[in-house]
């Protein structure tokens, strides 16, 4: 961890647009939440579409795509990551330091809407489930897109492709794919923590467990090498 | 000593051979990197500094290779042509995380020297993105100079600089290689290496022309053979004497009027023009230098 890095990443981040207009996604989370329980509607009623099919399906993985393409990829778009990578530092030391402000980032901005989602639901245990299921995700997400903005121009237009057509479309129509789905291991993972009916996770907590740390290492381990050759584009003019 | 070191580098993209089997040595002292656009200065830069692979040969800094080894940067400083800075910082933040992130000892104190070293410290506390060009430059310097590296890599430092910056630039840079650091600059503008280097190496379409001192490519330079168009009130005449001149190779009668003269030494010849024309008594309405851009002059040290 490099705690310059850590600060100029997130003060980066947070002055981008692109971010910024994001933040109306978890307010909505909890808006929805709110309005679905003063409408007295129960929470298995509303459970399924706002926390998994809007927070964990939509909320969670956009929010990550955008903090997790952005902490290093904006950099290497515009160029300013020439003035980190002059620096005789590992390049380890580099990614785990956007990784951190990723996760953080995410967690906090998609963990604590979850959280409140599920305080709103009365069930203080399966609100605490949905935040530490964000916390795993935000890692196991940040860590695919980081890689992602370093071995590809598009990162965001794959990462799309990846959360809608990947996790949504065929996730739900091809139960083979849910494996390879973070979205699915998030489920589980709250769903087996909560001890309520309201989710139902379709894959084991053990497979959600490991492939979620195969996804997080195989992303930061390719992040590294990736960074270790970083080129510079050649001629300009 | 050689602090940095091509051997027999290429780099090719595809099919597109950027750089040609370049081999070269830096020793400490200013190095101007001259040769025009697009000849392959960034590229060669950019390997230098480790921030593209050669596709042949080896690059060394300090004796070792730059690509994939950020150890290098502790020895060495990159100034590069994209303009970009992260914009939310001022230059004080800008400056300061660069002393961070070479663990300097005492980060605000390297920092506050690099940049009294550029003139910055009255505008240092604003943001980066209200700097005009030149100072973002000099900016960048300071940061890419904090840790006083033994080699300096500047890729055309003195773009969008005004004349008493570049001034104040070039005595800096001289000031460095002075105190023994190896400072190598990259530009198009023959007078901007003139004035900060004592030694080029000149890059043509991916290949090294020439390299040395300054003032030999220069003579070797002013010495190659100048082509002038000349109008006067009688060419023929004109021609005839000069024709009988050692520095004249040849003249030619253009159909539209006047005389394309080809002139072996530059400087031999303007001083002969004058003679020739007065003990003839021919009056000359024009005389102009056909081929003075610097791609010619270039050009001429490749056939050369």
């Amino acid at each position: 961890m490099n705690a310059t890095i850590a600060r100029i990443t997130a003060r980066g981040l947070f002055g981008r647009r692109r971010f910024l207009l994001l933040l109306p996604l978890p307010v909505l989370l909890v808006g929805l939440a709110f309005l679905a329980d003063a409408f007295g509607a129960r929470p298995d009623e509303w459970a399924a579409p706002v926390l998994v099919a809007l927070g964990f399906g939509v909320v969670l993985p956009v929010m990550a795509l955008i903090v997790g393409t952005g902490v290093l990829g904006s950099e290497i778009d515009d160029g300013t990551v020439v003035h980190i990578l002059a620096k005789p530092l590992p390049r380890r030391e580099i990614i785990f330091s956007k990784l951190a402000v990723a996760v953080l980032v995410t967690t906090l901005t998609v963990g604590i809407p979850m959280y409140v989602a599920g305080l709103i639901a009365g069930l203080p245990k399966f609100a605490f489930a949905l935040l530490v299921a964000s916390a795993l995700g935000a890692v196991a997400y940040t860590s695919l897109f980081l890689a992602l903005s370093l071995v590809t121009r598009r990162p965001v237009l794959l990462g799309l492709v990846y959360v809608l057509v990947w996790e949504g479309l065929l996730g739900n129509l091809l139960s083979g794919t849910r494996v390879l789905s973070i979205q699915q291991y998030v489920v589980a993972v709250a769903d087996k923590l909560a001890t309520t009916d309201l989710l139902d996770g379709k894959v084991s907590m053990g497979v959600s467990l490991v492939m979620s740390a195969i996804f997080t290492l195989a992303g930061v381990v390719i992040a590294i090498d990736r960074l270790r050759s970083f080129s510079v584009a050649g001629e300009t003019s | 000593m050689s602090v940095v070191e091509l051997k027999g580098v290429s780099r090719w993209y595809g099919n597109v051979v950027a750089v040609n089997d370049v081999t070269m040595t830096l020793s400490p002292g200013v190095t101007g990197l001259l040769g025009p656009n697009g000849a392959g200065k960034t590229t060669v830069l950019h390997m230098m500094a480790g921030f593209l692979a050669p596709s042949r040969g080896e690059v060394l800094v300090g004796g070792e290779p730059s690509w994939r080894n950020p150890k290098v940067y502790t020895g060495l400083g990159l100034v590069n042509e994209r303009e970009s800075v992260h914009g939310f910082l001022s230059g004080w933040e800008f400056v300061l995380a660069s002393a961070k992130l070479h663990r300097l000892p005492d980060p605000a104190v390297a920092a506050k020297r690099a940049i009294e070293l550029v003139e910055m410290t009255e505008a240092q506390h604003r943001r980066l993105d209200t700097y005009s060009k030149g100072m973002r430059q000099r900016t960048r310097v300071a940061a890419a100079l904090v840790h006083e590296p033994a080699v300096l890599l500047l890729d055309e430092p003195f773009n969008g600089m005004d004349p008493r910056q570049r001034l104040h630039m070039m005595d800096l840079l001289h000031a460095m290689g002075e105190q023994g650091r190896t400072v190598l600059f990259s530009s198009h503008i023959l007078e901007e290496v003139e004035q900060v280097s004592g030694t080029v190496q000149v890059i043509v379409a991916g290949r090294l022309a020439a390299s040395g001192d300054f003032r030999t490519i220069r003579r070797l330079m002013t010495h190659r053979p100048h082509v002038f168009t000349i109008r006067s009130t009688d060419d023929r005449r004109l021609a005839v004497a000069l024709i009988g001149e050692e520095s004249v190779r040849g003249v030619e009668l253009d159909a539209a009027g006047g005389l394309t003269v080809r002139a072996g030494d530059y400087g031999t010849f303007t001083r002969v023009l004058p003679k020739i024309a007065r003990t003839e008594k021919i009056r000359v309405q024009a005389l102009l230098p056909a081929d003075e851009s610097l791609e010619s002059v270039f050009s001429y040290l490749v056939e050369s």
